[in-house]
């Protein structure tokens, strides 16, 4: 007979136990399937390989339709850590990518602080020659794989300045462009940047589902959410780029700045910046080497004078002067001022002049730029007024119709105020009512404090040269042929302060500095072709003075408008003039007659 | 001996069995498919396990029809074989992953550490069957705790701990045969010391012990020896506690001591098993409610679950079927064991009971800790999901204790 069994009740802990201990597993399976979503997306991120097809920004061209500015292809090597195998021979893998064992532990420490299973930029953009050897080899290596994506071409050496450059996009600005991923490139400087909206383009992606080892599977259901990438819009530039490269030429060797600007429509002809570089040294991948050479270099060729660089404008300034002169109705064509050498005040001041024929009328003062005629009419017009101070914020609200001490809404990305005093600038200096108009005497001659950019200068040109007014100006004609994205303010025309009947007189001045006896922009002349022109000489407490030149051309209907300005480079007749001269020959009829001139001119070497 | 009447199998039982056995084939097909492979070949994992259960079929059928009376007398000749296997794989095994675990037969391989099971078991219910022994009695304890730590030794040899861990699910067993409840107690409480020792150190365990044994004085105020026992207790958690602390910190190499601090979690290894667990719970996590349907798992099908057809199977089935067919799946694994336990209980002869409460206790473990692991309730320990997880040895094992029990239960009225 079978014994009692005194332990079957034992088999109900056992039931429950094993049955506790099963629900537990559904509770958290309940918890990991149902409860948290976020295995979902990581599943996600394990086999869908999102690939960024990469847009080809819009190309850009100059205002005649020749292209500047294109892509060419170039391929990221990127690189997924977790793949990686541990005993890579990195002695063969380096001498494909061309990088140093240093540099190439340092890349992997990078990506791999970035993500273990995400896919990060191992090398930016290879270029197509080096690409075919790496492409042959970089199977070879788990991990590995290469993403095509577009740098830019240029097709010219000029106008650095003008395109600026592009860059991976800053931290700051990440946070301001939620559409910007870590690895995508913006536009830093130039036109890249003020248009960056319409140059980037929209970028495509494609989903694939890749195993373990990141083998491609197939599409994530047939494509359905793939998107294709979008070009980015095409930009016409107002740059004539004839002109451009001729006048960064003729500018070698000198520090300085030219441009140019066509006065009905305010649209800039060249934007020359001295010393420049060549915009291709910013691909590839001596971009970082090149970039710091250019960052220290002395000369500055990353700082683009022509927007940003404050000169005293000297002598061309004379121009203004004259005209609020015949606004405020202190002087007329006819007045005459005389110049003992120079201008005295009480002989305790003295601003010298060079020797000619005294006494000079206005026509006569602005060919031969005599500075005691212009320190004569400044006086007048601060005596104008009631007192100095009414006097001086009178003539500063006339010349701030210029256009200057003030920021020009333009589309060129870096730009400066200059700077025109007041009667505040001299309170401050001098203490209130403790200055006159002998004290700020300078002011009459452009010098002083007195500070404008070369594109000011251009603007100054033009504003003469359209009789009393000026548009915007700008650097793009179109984009994507219509002018719909442009700032609507280029096209409205800013009149400054003076009437356009007191212009004549001054243009006369100014055709007569050219082709009068006397002239001080005798140098300029150009057979045919009528230029009127007004140099300029700024004094320059640390070496030579400025050499400056304004001009425009022809005297009807003019076609454009020019402000030379070199540094360091002594009288403007001698070097700003002429070479003012050769910049609106070679625009104006695409070919130089003046051959020895215009030698003479490239092979000037200023010495600093 | 007086045979009354024969009762028929219990078909319940090998329902359930062939359903899982399916399952699992389909699971194992899944988690190893790729487009281009054939359905049926030797070469392929799927084919293999096709093999492999076509194989514990036959042995199964077998064993319905051969007489049931042949298995308890050779419960002690199988123990014997299934003990000299596990000696023998010591010296002419296979070394695969670092543990000599496996005879190697060409394109197939044993791992007698499975077939162990069924001699442990046999032999343990053979010997308390016959001699109508309860474990109350220390002599019996012993002798009957020698049968099981004699393999678990062997199995640490090699090493394998967690084949040799599914041993102390035998426990279960035990207690139902008559295991005083303190020594469970007593168990547990060493085995949390131990693992209290690798974690917060020796000095903490030590106040953590001074803790317990005042508790322990405090609960045997009215006994008579209590102070010899509550001594008792003292020292052998003391020792054990230095013992481990001296074997952690003087015996063991440092990559041994390595593993131990990735099992008991002081360490994440965010490319070996911490990596694994990550992959699993990803897969499993993106099932969702009704899975992604069968053969469209993107985790398992892009390999990002390591062992995803063996220790990690059941990847593929919450990744495929989502909550709902895991749970399924779990509730007809824990249907089958109840089946056993409640056909155990329903059991004459003391031998068959001590069968199916020993399967009940091993099917248990492997599922617990398989399933806990892959969904990080445990830590990650390498044993099979049985029926499940690929390999040819852990299914015929499972599949012979499952029908020596079926067979035993069919003649349940036959006195043994
Ligand atoms: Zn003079």
């Amino acid at each position: 007979m079978r014994k009692h069994d005194f332990y079957e009740h034992r088999k109900y802990p056992v039931l429950i136990i094993i049955s506790a201990a099963i629900v537990l597993i559904i509770v958290k399976l309940f918890s990991i399937q149902i409860l948290d979503k976020s295995y979902k997306l990581s599943a996600e991120n394990n086999v869908v390989r999102k690939i960024v097809k990469y847009p080809e920004r819009g190309w850009v061209y100059d205002r005649n339709n020749t292209l500047l500015v294109s892509n060419q292809r170039a391929h990221d090597i990127m690189v997924t850590p977790y793949l990686l195998d541990s005993n890579i021979d990195t002695l063969f893998l380096c001498n494909i990518l061309q990088l140093s064992q240093q540099e190439f532990n340092n890349k992997i420490k990078q990506a791999k602080k970035y993500s273990h299973y995400k896919p990060s930029i191992f090398l930016k953009a290879v270029s197509k020659e080096n690409f075919a050897d790496i492409q042959d080899k970089l199977h070879l290596f788990k991990g590995f794989y290469t993403q095509p994506r577009y740098v830019r071409e240029y097709n010219t050496k000029s106008g650095a300045n003008i395109f600026g450059y592009i860059g991976q996009i800053s931290k700051s600005l990440l946070e301001k462009y939620p559409k910007y991923t870590q690895e995508d490139l913006i536009g830093i400087t130039g036109v890249e940047k003020t248009y960056e909206k319409q140059l980037a383009g929209e970028k495509g992606i494609e989903r694939k589902v890749v195993d373990v080892f990141g083998k491609y599977q197939s599409k994530l259901e047939d494509g359905k959410y793939d998107t294709l990438p979008k070009k980015g819009q095409d930009v016409v530039l107002t740059i004539d780029i004839t002109l451009q490269e001729y006048a960064e030429k003729i500018m070698q060797n000198k520090r300085g700045s030219i441009v140019a600007i066509e006065p009905s429509t305010g649209e800039i002809l060249c934007l020359v910046s001295s010393p420049n570089y060549d915009p291709s040294l910013f691909l590839g991948n001596q971009r970082s080497k090149n970039f710091t050479n250019l960052y220290l270099d002395p000369a500055k060729p990353l700082w683009d004078r022509s927007t940003s660089a404050l000169y005293p404008p000297g002598s061309i300034f004379k121009l203004i002067n004259a005209l609020i002169g015949l606004q405020e109705q202190v002087i007329n064509p006819a007045t005459l001022f005389i110049c003992n050498n120079g201008w005295n005040y009480k002989s305790i001041l003295h601003i010298g002049c060079h020797k000619h024929d005294s006494p000079l009328n206005l026509r006569q003062s602005i060919a031969q730029s005599c500075n005691a005629y212009y320190c004569s009419t400044f006086q007048r017009i601060i005596a104008s007024k009631e007192n100095s101070t009414a006097g001086l914020d009178n003539w500063q609200q006339h010349v701030k119709s210029f256009g200057l001490n003030k920021l020009i809404h333009t589309d060129l990305h870096d730009k400066k105020m200059g700077f025109i005093p007041n009667s505040e600038y001299y309170n401050k200096k001098y203490g209130i009512r403790r200055w006159g108009a002998s004290t700020c005497i300078s002011l009459g001659i452009g010098q002083d404090a007195i500070l404008m950019t070369p594109i000011q200068m251009a603007n100054l040109a033009s504003i003469v040269a359209n009789k009393g007014y000026y548009r915007t100006p700008h650097i793009v004609k179109t984009i994507n042929q219509s002018i719909d994205d442009l700032n609507q303010d280029f096209f409205t025309k800013k009149y400054c302060s003076i009437d356009s009947i007191y212009f004549e007189s001054v243009i006369y001045g100014m055709e007569t500095a050219v082709e009068g006896k006397h002239g001080t922009a005798k140098k300029a002349k150009l057979t045919g072709m009528k230029i009127c022109g007004k140099t300029g000489t700024a004094q320059n407490p640390h070496g030579d003075d400025h050499s400056i030149f304004i001009a425009f051309s022809p005297r009807e209907n003019p076609k454009i408008a020019i402000a030379v300005y070199v540094e360091n480079g002594g009288w403007g007749s001698d070097v700003a003039a002429p070479m003012g001269s050769l910049c609106i020959e070679k625009y104006r009829t695409r070919k130089i007659s003046r051959i020895r001139l215009e030698n003479e001119m490239i092979n000037k070497n200023i010495q600093y | 001996m007086v045979t009354t009447q024969r009762k028929s199998f219990d078909w319940f039982t090998i329902m359930i069995y062939l359903i899982l056995v399916c399952w699992g084939w389909m699971s194992i097909y899944s988690s190893s498919y790729t487009i281009d492979s054939p359905l049926f070949s030797l070469n392929t994992i799927a084919g293999r396990q096709l093999a492999f259960m076509t194989c514990s079929f036959l042995i199964a059928g077998s064993i319905l029809f051969i007489d049931a009376k042949l298995i308890n007398r050779l419960s002690y000749l199988i123990y014997f074989f299934t003990m000299i296997a596990l000696v023998l794989v010591l010296f002419i095994g296979k070394e695969v992953g670092g543990a000599k675990a496996w005879f190697n037969f060409g394109k197939f391989g044993l791992q007698p550490a499975e077939f162990a099971k069924i001699g442990t078991v046999l032999v343990i219910a053979k010997f308390l069957n016959d001699n109508n022994l309860y474990l109350n009695k220390t002599r019996t304890l012993i002798i009957t705790a020698s049968f099981v730590v004699f393999p678990v030794l062997l199995i640490l040899m090699q090493p394998d701990a967690g084949s040799a861990l599914v041993y102390t699910s035998l426990i279960i067993m035990f207690y139902r045969e008559g295991l005083p409840l303190r020594y469970i107690i007593s168990i547990i409480i060493v085995g949390i010391l131990a693992i209290l020792t690798l974690i917060i150190g020796v000095s903490s365990s030590i106040i953590v012990l001074i803790i317990l044994t005042s508790i322990l004085a405090y609960l045997l105020k009215k006994q008579e020896k209590k102070f010899m026992i509550v001594l008792i207790f003292f020292i052998i958690c003391a020792s054990v506690i230095s013992g481990i602390n001296y074997t952690y910190e003087k015996i063991l190499q440092p990559h041994q001591k390595e593993r131990i601090d990735l099992i008991i979690g002081k360490e994440k290894n965010e490319l070996g098993s911490g990596y694994n667990l990550k992959q699993s719970l990803i897969a499993i996590g993106s099932g969702g409610f009704i899975g992604k349907g069968y053969l469209k798992g993107t985790q398992t099908k892009g390999n990002f679950v390591p062992e995803q057809e063996t220790d990690f199977i059941f990847c593929t089935i919450g990744e495929e079927f989502g909550f709902i067919g895991s749970t399924l799946v779990i509730t007809l694994l824990l249907s089958l064991i109840i089946r056993i336990i409640l056909l155990s209980e329903k059991q004459t002869s003391r031998f068959s009971r001590i069968i199916g409460y020993s399967l009940a206790a091993i099917l248990f473990a492997h599922i617990f800790i398989n399933i806990g692991m892959t969904t990080g309730l445990v830590p990650v320990i390498g044993i099979p999901l049985p029926f499940f997880s690929y390999g040819g040895s852990s299914l015929l094992a499972f599949s012979t204790l499952l029908f020596i029990f079926i067979k035993f239960d069919a003649c349940r009225m036959e006195r043994f």
